[in-house]
């Protein structure tokens, strides 16, 4: 086994020449290169956090600039929507309005016919009585030779009439 | 480690050779001879070296080069994330370092180089001379900053909560063993796994030869079996090298974390 023959003529060669290198891994490699790599890697992954978190903010900004749009667009259709109702019930306020004018003038027209046509009526009755007692009272001085006043007729007739 | 005879020594391969007559080089009476141990320890470096600055060029859009690297150092910020917490952060040079050092010394030795002529791929990690400094290394760290962010409370490590009075100085004797264990399992556990994979695969490799060398009959019949085993081996050595790796640097982090967090 060399190792341990050879231990005594060698060990000093052995040390010495890995302090050497491994001193020499360690300081220039270890020490001078390593934190470079890794001062890399770290940068790298600090820009990628912080596109990441701009890729974020840009995100929720265009969420919240989507949101207030959404917003702005109900609000004008809210307010659009007020207006045609607004404008509806207006519209048929006005018509209701009308109708009812014209409602009114023709039942006021309708009352008046009534009235003229209630005149009318009463008049041809006291016309139809007056012609019926003067017809009864020529009746009666014919047939029964008696001469009825006029008065006296007309309350026949109308007695007669009511019947 | 060409067969002699007719045999093949599986343990000649983590011989320890002085590359370019450096066998003389010394340093306050200690031999510090460039030895093909050191040189795949540098070889594992410069291709670490290599790997990393392919990782470094530093795009917003990784390529696949830099996605590795960085696969790599992500790995190893989660993994002491996860079991040192926030505190980790500062350990990842280290245990980066350590853990892609590792693999790449035990993939690199796993290369089939000697098919080229004069070419030997040597696994330092198979050697405790070496583990066993990284493993050190591992625990200085863990006793300096336990001691250094704890001071002398950081020995309450080694009395778990809800321990019996009467227990306390059984159980803080254990508890300070098996603390005082770790840099050798820690090293050993390392040497042995690559030890033990790449001799099984040079055992194998011999017999492949051994077969093909003893003429028709059995032996090839061995050959060709040995041959589709030693292909399933290298497939878990590979896996073997990566647990290794991760083992070592896992454990390092939980050491770490005793010494971070106490418990």
């Amino acid at each position: 086994m060399p190792q341990i023959a050879q231990l005594s003529a060698t060990y000093a060669s052995q040390i010495f020449w890995i302090l050497l290198v491994f001193g020499f891994v360690f300081f220039v490699i270890g020490k001078g290169m390593v934190p470079k790599v890794m001062a890399t890697v770290e940068a790298r992954d600090k820009q990628i956090a912080s596109d990441l978190a701009a890729a974020e903010q840009a995100r929720n900004a265009a969420d919240a600039e989507e949101e207030a749009w959404r917003k702005r667009e109900n609000e004008n259709r809210a307010k659009a929507q007020a207006i045609i109702s607004a404008a509806k019930a207006d519209a048929a306020k006005t018509t209701e309005d009308r109708l009812a004018e014209v409602n009114a003038r023709l039942d006021t027209r309708v009352n008046e016919a009534d009235v003229r046509i209630a005149a009318s009526r009463d008049a041809a009755m006291y016309e139809i009585e007056a012609v019926a007692a003067e017809a009864a009272g020529d009746i009666v001085t014919r047939i029964a030779g008696i001469t009825v006043d006029d008065a006296t007729a007309r309350a026949a007739v109308k007695s007669a009439m009511r019947h | 480690m060409a067969a002699e005879a007719g045999k093949v020594d599986p343990m000649h391969q983590f011989t320890i050779q002085p590359l370019f007559g450096s066998g003389n080089w010394e340093i306050a009476g200690y031999n510090i001879a460039f030895t093909n141990s050191a040189l795949w320890m540098v070889i594992s470096a410069v291709v670490l070296l290599l790997f990393v600055m392919g990782g470094m060029k530093r795009e917003l859009v990784p390529g696949r080069w830099q996605m590795a690297v960085e696969s790599f150092t992500g790995f190893i910020d989660s993994m002491l994330a996860a079991n040192i917490g926030p505190a980790g952060k500062k350990y990842v040079p280290y245990v980066f370092s350590l853990f892609m050092f590792i693999l790449f010394a035990n993939i690199l030795g796993l290369m089939p180089l000697a098919v080229i002529p004069g070419l030997h791929a040597f696994t330092f990690t198979s050697h405790f001379s070496a583990t066993g400094v990284l493993a050190i290394l591992s625990f200085a760290i863990v006793l300096i900053v336990g001691f250094a962010k704890h001071k002398l409370h950081f020995f309450s490590l080694f009395v778990p909560h809800g321990t019996p009075l009467l227990m306390i100085p059984l159980i803080f004797v254990i508890e300070l063993v098996s603390f005082l264990v770790r840099p050798f399992s820690l090293g050993l556990r390392l040497f042995v796994a690559m030890m033990a994979g790449h001799v099984l695969l040079e055992v194998l490799s011999g017999f492949v030869i051994n077969g093909l060398n003893a003429g028709l009959g059995i032996g090839p019949v061995v050959s060709v079996l040995s041959f589709i085993l030693m292909i399933a081996i290298v497939a878990l050595e590979f896996l073997v090298a990566g647990i290794q790796a991760y083992v070592f640097a896992l454990l390092t982090s939980l050491y770490i974390n005793d010494a971070e967090n106490l418990h």
